[in-house]
Formats: structure tokens, sequence, C-alpha cells
């Protein structure tokens, strides 16, 4: 069991950095505000499936690296991240039981809860940017959800 | 329905308690945004971390190089015999205004020998090139494969073939973040070439655009003029192009016209960029022994001036504008203008152009302060054109000139900018 713990760690780990790559990968500037948060959902789904073993402290670290990838104020994303975790941790044995798009609601309402957090925080710190396009991401991300949840799946039958 | 996998311990009963951490890592992650924000305390740990997650950068910037060397060892006979031709042909226009720019280049370095001034001249440029990765859609900024290693220090002017890119605003160990004069909290002070006159351009937001918002009705300034840098503030060497103006809509009722410049710099586009060392501004030290000496209440001025522009405006505090105010000896000049000019109150951006377009100050030569310090109002204020700043004390001179403006700028501020803003 210690041995499968690790290589499942090792598992969320990887998963968690593909998404952050995908965060930074360059693309066409249309595009690029619609990028969904890819590290965030596969934090949430992580958090979902196994609680104990991706935790706060993961998703916060995840939060952490994007935060310095992107150039952000250290602590914002970790902070949103960890928030978001917290919230999923807290209602995750509801969650499972619902229905894929009544996840898809929540995981919007998880994605609008963070954007809000984020787009507070930016203002704080004078980056406000105040334009409708900043919240599309929630929009493609909860679209996003059901195919993160298919290929996860799909990903950690094999591992197991 | 997709099936969602269980988790293999139990519920309850495991690991701390959920609450605590998510308290702890709260509070830490709120410390650690005030440290970096508001105290910039986290360079060292910054710079760690982005060692640790360059790898990750070069990784995503891999598979684009890859491509680029690619096409570009792949490319075909007659194409790159076209590229040549062509390189030859621009090589050869370009020499031929070199001769005559390595003429006025030396004949304009006597005349500043002259004056014992050989600030700004540009003295070497290190070629970067920019890393395929994105930072914030919303946010001009790119990141560079140069950084501390490589000498680049915070607040270094980005320069491309055809203009002026942006500045350094964070260096990590291999890496520099760079802020694009586009960016809606960037400003740059700028000097039309036709006329002379002298303003700020503000970023936008969009990189095929910058805006004037201080220009006033009856200024002399028309499309097609070409906007060079004035190399006031220290951050960027002065006479290189900026930017084209592309439209200039007057109003008759509004005391500001809209006047909208294209940056000639390929914001979006520029793999390559240089990054540029120039001398540091001479004019100041002599500025500050002007200050020291004749302006105790300017000088006494400077510790809470700076505050002030921190408290009063947290919005602009992470700007480099700002930051770059610090090391400028004439900061006071700076923040009590913007402590009394209404434009403080404005928008975040119109702030920061605020915050930018007093670093002017430190720069004002005695020799012609007097001149400049004219059009350094009048850049804030300039629908008073007449005002009384042409006065024999040149640093100094700013505060008289403040007086009429701010009364002026309080009605004109509303229509000016702000339509164009966020």
């Amino acid at each position: 069991m210690k041995q499968g713990m690790i290589g499942r760690r090792l598992l969320y780990w990887l998963s968690v950095f593909a998404g952050l790559v995908l965060a930074i990968v360059p693309l066409p500037s249309w595009l690029d505000a619609l990028r969904p948060d890819f590290a965030l959902l596969i934090v949430i789904y992580w958090v979902l499936t196994s609680p104990r073993i991706a935790g706060l402290g993961y998703a916060w670290l995840a939060g952490l690296f994007l935060d310095v990838l992107r150039g952000m104020v250290i602590g914002q994303h970790a902070l949103g991240f960890l928030i978001v975790a917290f919230i999923t941790h807290r209602i995750q044995l509801r969650m499972r039981m619902f229905t894929l798009l009544q996840q898809v609601v929540i995981v919007m309402l998880l994605l609008a809860l963070y954007h809000f957090l984020i787009f507070w925080i930016d203002g704080l710190t004078g980056h406000g940017y105040t334009g409708w396009r900043r919240w599309l991401p929630i929009l493609s991300g909860a679209l996003l959800w059901p195919l993160i949840v298919a290929s996860s799946d799909s990903l950690t039958r094999r591992a197991r | 329905m997709v099936e969602l996998t269980h988790d293999s311990r139990p519920i309850i009963g495991r690991g701390p308690a959920l609450g605590a951490t998510f308290i702890t890592l709260a509070i830490a992650s709120i410390a650690l945004m005030v440290a970096d924000h508001r105290y910039d305390q986290l360079g060292r740990i910054r710079g760690w971390m982005a060692a640790a997650t360059h790898p990750v950068q070069e990784g995503v910037d891999a598979p684009f190089r890859l491509w680029n060397w690619l096409t570009g060892s792949v490319a075909d006979r007659s194409q790159l015999r076209r590229e040549n031709l062509e390189l030859t042909a621009r090589l050869r226009l370009a020499n031929l205004q070199l001769q005559r720019f390595a003429l006025l280049e030396d004949e304009n370095r006597r005349l500043r020998d002259m004056r014992a001034n050989t600030s700004g001249v540009t003295e070497r440029v290190l070629v970067a090139s920019i890393l395929n990765v994105d930072l914030d859609p919303f946010r001009h900024r790119v990141l560079l494969d140069k950084g501390a290693q490589d000498g680049v220090f915070k607040g270094q002017a980005v320069l491309d073939g055809e203009g002026i890119f942006g500045q350094v605003t964070r260096v990590n160990p291999a890496t520099s973040e760079v802020i694009l004069i586009s960016d809606a909290e960037h400003a740059i002070p700028v000097q039309s070439n036709r006329s002379g006159l002298r303003t700020i351009a503000v970023g936008s937001g969009d990189s095929s655009k910058l805006s004037l918002p201080f220009v006033t009705g009856e200024s002399d300034l028309k499309a097609g003029d070409l906007l060079l840098s004035t190399g006031m503030g220290g951050v960027f060497p002065p006479g290189y192009p900026v930017a084209k103006v592309t439209t200039v809509k007057r109003d008759a009722s509004a005391t500001f016209a809209v006047v909208e410049a294209r940056p000639t710099a390929k914001l979006d586009r520029a793999r390559e960029v240089l990054l540029a060392w120039f001398k540091p501004p001479v004019v100041a030290t002599e500025a500050t022994a002007a200050e020291a000496g004749a302006s105790p209440a300017t000088a006494a001025a400077t510790p809470s001036g700076q505050t002030t522009t921190g408290g009063a405006n947290p919005a602009i505090a992470p700007g480099p504008a700002n930051k770059l105010t610090k090391p400028a000896p004439a900061g006071a000049a700076v923040s009590q203008r913007e402590a009394a000019t209404p434009a403080s109150q404005q928008r975040p951006a119109t702030a920061g152009a605020a915050s930018t377009k007093p670093r002017e100050v430190p720069r004002q030569t005695p020799t012609e302060g007097a001149g400049r310090s004219q059009s350094a109002p009048a850049a804030a204020a300039p629908s008073s054109p007449p005002v009384p700043a042409a006065t024999p004390s040149a640093p100094i001179s700013a505060p008289p000139a403040e007086t009429t403006a701010p009364s002026e700028q309080s009605q004109a501020a509303p229509p000016g900018p702000s339509g164009t803003r966020r």
C-alpha cells in the first residue's frame, strides 16, 4: 500500500505539472483569454477522488508554482487554489454522488469563486483588468470538466 | 455516468485537522502576498522558485525553438536566396544611413562633451530572445531568456529593431520579465519629432495602441507624428522611436484631445529584443545637489511623499514606475505633485502615468531646466502654457507651476483620458 501511495503522489504531481505547463503554453491571443485553468481543474479532481493524498498542501503548492511561473504576486493563486481545495474537500462526499451535470455546475461555481478572488487580489495589487473576457475561463473550465473526469478516470484505472 | 474512484483510506481520523491546515496555509499565502507586493521582500525566494520552475518554461519553449530551427534548416534554396538578396539590399540601405548617422553621432557627442553631459548614449546592447511562454492574457509581459547571470537589472530598457519595447520589471537568475510599453500600467515620456511637444504615452492594454491622455486640444500634434523617447526619468535612452500618432480627435468642449499612437516596435511579433545599457543620468547628481542645497523643504518631504505615493495609491504600487522613483533623487517633487494633482485620484492607469511623469523631474539640468520645466508641467496640465514655470530656479520650479495646474486639471480630468480607459 505504501508503494502504491508513492506512485499515486507521483501521478498527482506529474498531472498537476502537466496542468501548469498547459497554463503557460503560448496560444493565439483570442484563445488565450479562453484558456481554462487546467492546473486548478486537475487539483479539484484529485482532491475529490482522493482527498487525503492530494490534500490542501498539494493544492497550495501547485498554486504557488503557478504564481512563480506566471510572475504574479506570490501567494495569489496559492490562496485561490487553497480555498477551492478546501471547499471541494468539505463537499467531496456529496459531490461524488452528483451526476456529471451537477458536478459541472459545482465546478463552475468553484471556478467563479476562484476567479473572483484572483480578480480581487489583482485589483488590490493594481493589475485590475475589468473586461468581460476575464471571466471566460470559468465557462471553458466548466465545459472541460467532463473531459478531465473521463480522461483521469481512465488514467487512474490503469494506474491501480 | 463516469464513475469516480474512491479513496482507499477511511474518512474519519487521519491527518491534521482540515480547518487548521487551511487557516495556516491561508495566513501563509496572505503573508507571502504582503511580503512580495508591499515590501518586495521575496526577491531571493522568488529567485529560487523561478530557478526551480525554469525547466518548465524551457520545456514549453523548446518545441517552438525546435520548430523554428527545423523550418530554418530545411528552408529551400530559392527562399534563402530571396532572403539573402532582401537582406543585402536592406543592409546597403542601412549602411548608407549609418554613415550619415555616424557623422551626426560624432557631432552630437562633441556637442554633449562641450556641455559635459554624455548621459543617454547607449553603450552596449545584449540580444535576448523572448521565451514562448504566455504569462497573463491581460498583462503585456514577456519573459526573456537572459537574467541576472547576464547582468540584466531591474528597470533596464528593452528595445527591438524598430523602437522601444519595454522595460525589465523582474530579474530572475536565468530569465527576466519585461513589461511592454503597451501594458495598461506602463507610461513613457515621449516627445514629438516634428513639434518637440513633450508628453506621456500610456499603454492601453492593446499591443497596437498607446494613448496620450495629456495632450490639450490646442497642442501641436497631428497624425503621422513620430514620438521619440525623451530619456527623462533615466529608464529609456533618449531619441529612440516609441510610436507613431495615428489619430488625434479634438473636441472643443474637452480640455484634452483624444490621441492614439501605434508603437513602432513589433510588440506582438518580435522574437528577439535588445537589452540596452546606457550611461546613467549624470544630470541627476546635479539635480540632487541643487535640491539639497536650495530646497530643504522638498528634500524633507521625500520620505513622506513616497509613502503617500504608496498609500494613497496602492493601485500603482507594483508598477515599475513607482519602484523606479525610489532611487531617483528628486522623488519628492514627484510625489508632492502627485499628492497635489487630482490625477492621482483617477483610474490606476492614469495615476501610473502621473507617477511616471514625475520621473522627468530629476533629469532637469540647470542649464535647460527652464525650458524643460515649462514643458513638464505642460504635460500634466497642458492647458497652461503661459504658466510662470520658466523661472530661473530650474529643478524647484515645478511647485509654482502646479499651483495653477491642479485647479485646471480637476475640472478637466473627467472628460480626459477616462473615456479610453477601462
